[in-house]
C-alpha cells in the first residue's frame, strides 16, 4: 500500500518541485563545485600517499644513500662515487653481475619460445585442452620457495633426477645439480623456466586468439605443414607479444633471487659463487652491520640496468612499428 | 582435381601432428605435474622405504602419516599460516579498495594534475624492489614498524598495475550510465558506489585474487621486514623448515604439499578470473 502510494508519488513530486530545485542547484553550485573539486583529490589520496612514500621517496633516498658511507645506524657523509668504484673491485659483486647477465643469456630464449610451442599445442575450446591449460598454469600460483624446496629433493645427490639418470644407466656418478657452482646456477635456471612457462603461455594464448583464422587456412592450401605454419603465420603474428615477453622475462632473470636463495639455504652457493645482484643488495643491505650506502649502489646499478633494458625495449618496438 | 590429391594428404598430416601433439603434451604434463605426485609419494613413505632407491618406485612400502605430524609438531605451521593469512587480508583490503577509488578519479573525473598522477604511477611501474627494499626498510624503520604484519603488507597496498587495471576498466563504462544517474540528481559519491563500482566488480576481483597470491607467495620482502620468528609468514617458515630437514626429503616433501594446499584450492575456486587478469594484463602491457 505505502509502496504504491510512494512510487506514484515520485514523480509527481519531482515535476512538482522543478522550480525550486532549479533555484536550489543554483544557491548550492559554489558548494557543489567544491565538492566536486576537491572529490578526485580524497579518491586518489590514499594510493598516491602509498606510491609516493614507498616508491618514490624510497627510491630518491636510495639514490641519496648510493652516495653515502651510510650503515643502518650510522647516517653516514657524502662519500661521492666512492661506493661504485668499491663495487667494481668487489668480487661478489662482480661474480654477481656476471651470474645475473648469465640467467637472462640462459633463460630467455626458453621463456621466448616454449611458451609460445606449449600455447599453439593447448589452444582451442576442447575440454581436455582446458585441463592441460590449467595443469600448465598450476606451477605459476606457486611460491618461489615451495617449488624450491621440492626441487632441493629433486636435484639432491641421491634425488629422483640421479636416481632415474643411475637407474637408465646414463651416468655412473651423481650429477652435483647443488653442490657445484655451475650446477646450482642451471639448476636454478631451469627452475625459473619450470615456474614461469605457464605464465608466458597465457599471454601467448590471448595473442594467438587475435590472429585471423584465416590466414591458417591460406596457409594450408598452399600446402604449408604445422611447423611451416608456425613459422609464416603464428611468430609474426605474435611478434609485438615476443618482445613484451622478452623484455618480461629479461628483467624478471637478472633480478632472480628466491629459487637460488631456497636451492643454496640462503648461501648463495659453494664459496658464494651463486651470488645473484638482488642476493648481494639482501646480504648488504640487512642485518644489523648492513652497509646501506653500498647496497644502496648496488640498488642503482640494478635500476640502472633495466631501465636501460626498457629503454632499448621501446625503441626496438618503436622501429617495428615504423 | 589438385584438391582432391591435397586433401587426403592434409587429412594424414593432420594425424601424425595429432600424435605428436599428444606426446608433446604428455611429456610436459610430466615435467609439470610430476614433481607434486612424486613429492606426494615421497610425504607418505615410512621409514621402512628406501627413498633413495635405484630404481626410484612410487607407491609407498609402508605408508605413513608420521611425515605430516612431524612437521606438525616441528613447526607452527598454522601459525605462519595465520600470519600470512593476515598480511594478504591487509592486502587484498588495501589494493581492491583504493586501486578502485583511484582508477574512478584516473578514469572517470576530470582534475588539474590527472595527468601527472597517472604518469607517476604507471613510471613506479617499471622500478624493481630491489631498487628500493633498502630504503623500504629504513622507511618501516623510521615508522617503528618492524617485525609486524603490517610492515609486511605495507608497501605491497596499493600496487600500480591494480590502478592501471581499475583505470582502464573504469573508462570502459559508458558514459550515458553516469549521467543518466546525473539527471536523476545522485551525487559523486552516488555515482561511484551504485552506477560504477557495480560494472568493475569483475576487475576488482581479479585485483583481489592477485593482490592474494603475491602476498602468500611473497618472500624476499617478509625475510627483510621480518625478523622475529613468531612474526614468520608461511614462506618464511618453510624455508626455516627446509634448512631443518635438509636431511630427511619425506619431511620436507611433507612441509611443502602442507603450504600447497591452501592455494591449489584457491586456484580451483577461482581459475577463470586467473586466466582473465591475465589476460587483461597482458593485453595493456
Amino acid at each position: 500500500m505505502s509502496t504504491t502510494a510512494y512510487a506514484a508519488d515520485r514523480p509527481e513530486a519531482r515535476k512538482a518541485s522543478g522550480r525550486p530545485e532549479l533555484t536550489n542547484a543554483t544557491h548550492e553550485k559554489p558548494h557543489r563545485s567544491f565538492g566536486t573539486i576537491i572529490a578526485p583529490y580524497l579518491f586518489v589520496l590514499p594510493a598516491f600517499v602509498i606510491v609516493f612514500v614507498f616508491v618514490v621517496l624510497a627510491a630518491l633516498n636510495t639514490f641519496r644513500l648510493a652516495f653515502t658511507d651510510a650503515r643502518l645506524l650510522v647516517p653516514g657523509k657524502f662519500v661521492g662515487f666512492d661506493n661504485f668504484i668499491k663495487l667494481f673491485h668487489d668480487e661478489y659483486f662482480l661474480t654477481a653481475l656476471l651470474n645475473s647477465t648469465l640467467y637472462v643469456i640462459c633463460v630467455v630464449p626458453f621463456m621466448v619460445i616454449l611458451p609460445l610451442i606449449l600455447a599453439n599445442l593447448v589452444k582451442g575450446n576442447s575440454k581436455i585442452m582446458g585441463f592441460f591449460r590449467t595443469a600448465f598454469y598450476m606451477p605459476v600460483v606457486m611460491s618461489a620457495v615451495v617449488v624450491g624446496m621440492i626441487w632441493t629433493n629433486l636435484l639432491d645427490s641421491a634425488g629422483l633426477v640421479n636416481s632415474l639418470l643411475k637407474a637408465m644407466k646414463i651416468i655412473s656418478k651423481p650429477i652435483p645439480f647443488l653442490t657445484d657452482r655451475w650446477g646450482v646456477l642451471f639448476s636454478s635456471m631451469f627452475v625459473t623456466i619450470w615456474l614461469g612457462l605457464g605464465y608466458y603461455m597465457v599471454i601467448y594464448l590471448t595473442a594467438l586468439a587475435n590472429i585471423d583464422e584465416s590466414l591458417y587456412e591460406a596457409a594450408a592450401l598452399d600446402g604449408a605443414g604445422p611447423v611451416r605454419q608456425f613459422i609464416s603465420v603464428t611468430m609474426p603474428g605474435v611478434r609485438s607479444t615476443m618482445m613484451l615477453i622478452m623484455m618480461l622475462s629479461t628483467i624478471a632473470a637478472f633480478r632472480v633471487f628466491n629459487e637460488i636463495y631456497v636451492l643454496t639455504n640462503g648461501s648463495a652457493g659453494p664459496g658464494g659463487m651463486d651470488m645473484t645482484m638482488s642476493m648481494l643488495i639482501k646480504r648488504e643491505g640487512t642485518g644489523i652491520q648492513a652497509r646501506t650506502g653500498y647496497a644502496s649502489a648496488i640498488s642503482i646499478v640494478v635500476l640502472v640496468i633495466v631501465g636501460t633494458l626498457l629503454i632499448v625495449q621501446q625503441i626496438i618496438q618503436k622501429r617495428g612499428e615504423d | 582435381m589438385s584438391a582432391d590429391i591435397v586433401k587426403p594428404n592434409r587429412h594424414r598430416k593432420v594425424t601424425v601432428g595429432k600424435v605428436v601433439q599428444y606426446v608433446i603434451l604428455l611429456l610436459m604434463f610430466l615435467l609439470l605435474v610430476g614433481p607434486f605426485v612424486w613429492e606426494l609419494s615421497l610425504s607418505f613413505k615410512g621409514k621402512g622405504d628406501n627413498v633413495y632407491a635405484v630404481p626410484p618406485y612410487l607407491f609407498p612400502k609402508t605408508p605413513t602419516i608420521d611425515n605430516y605430524l612431524s612437521v606438525f609438531r616441528q613447526v607452527p605451521v598454522f601459525h605462519y599460516m595465520l600470519n600470512t593469512l593476515i598480511v594478504c587480508v591487509i592486502s587484498i583490503a588495501g589494493n581492491v579498495i583504493f586501486s578502485t577509488m583511484a582508477g574512478y578519479a584516473l578514469g572517470r573525473l576530470k582534475w588539474r594534475g590527472r595527468g601527472f598522477v597517472f604518469a607517476l604511477f604507471m613510471g613506479t611501474m617499471v622500478i624493481p624492489i630491489e631498487g628500493v627494499m633498502i630504503s623500504q626498510f629504513l622507511i618501516i624503520r623510521q615508522l617503528n614498524l618492524q617485525n609486524t604484519l603490517l610492515a609486511v603488507a605495507l608497501p605491497g597496498l596499493c600496487g600500480a598495475i591494480n590502478i592501471l587495471l581499475m583505470t582502464n576498466a573504469f573508462k570502459s563504462i559508458p558514459m550515458e550510465l553516469e549521467e543518466a544517474a546525473m539527471v536523476d540528481g545522485a551525487n559523486l559519491w552516488q555515482r561511484f558506489f551504485h552506477i560504477c563500482v557495480p560494472q568493475v566488480k569483475g576487475t576488482m576481483t581479479v585485483v583481489g585474487i592477485f593482490a592474494f597470491v603475491g602476498a602468500w607467495n611473497d618472500f624476499l620482502w617478509p625475510l627483510i621486514a621480518i625478523s622475529d620468528e613468531s612474526k614468520y609468514t608461511l614462506t618464511l617458515g618453510m624455508n626455516r623448515l627446509k634448512g631443518m630437514f635438509i636431511q630427511d626429503p619425506r619431511l620436507i616433501a611433507a612441509g611443502a604439499l602442507v603450504s600447497l594446499i591452501p592455494i591449489i584450492v584457491f586456484f580451483c575456486c577461482f581459475q577463470r578470473y586467473f586466466f582473465r587478469g591475465l589476460e587483461q594484463g597482458g593485453l595493456k602491457g
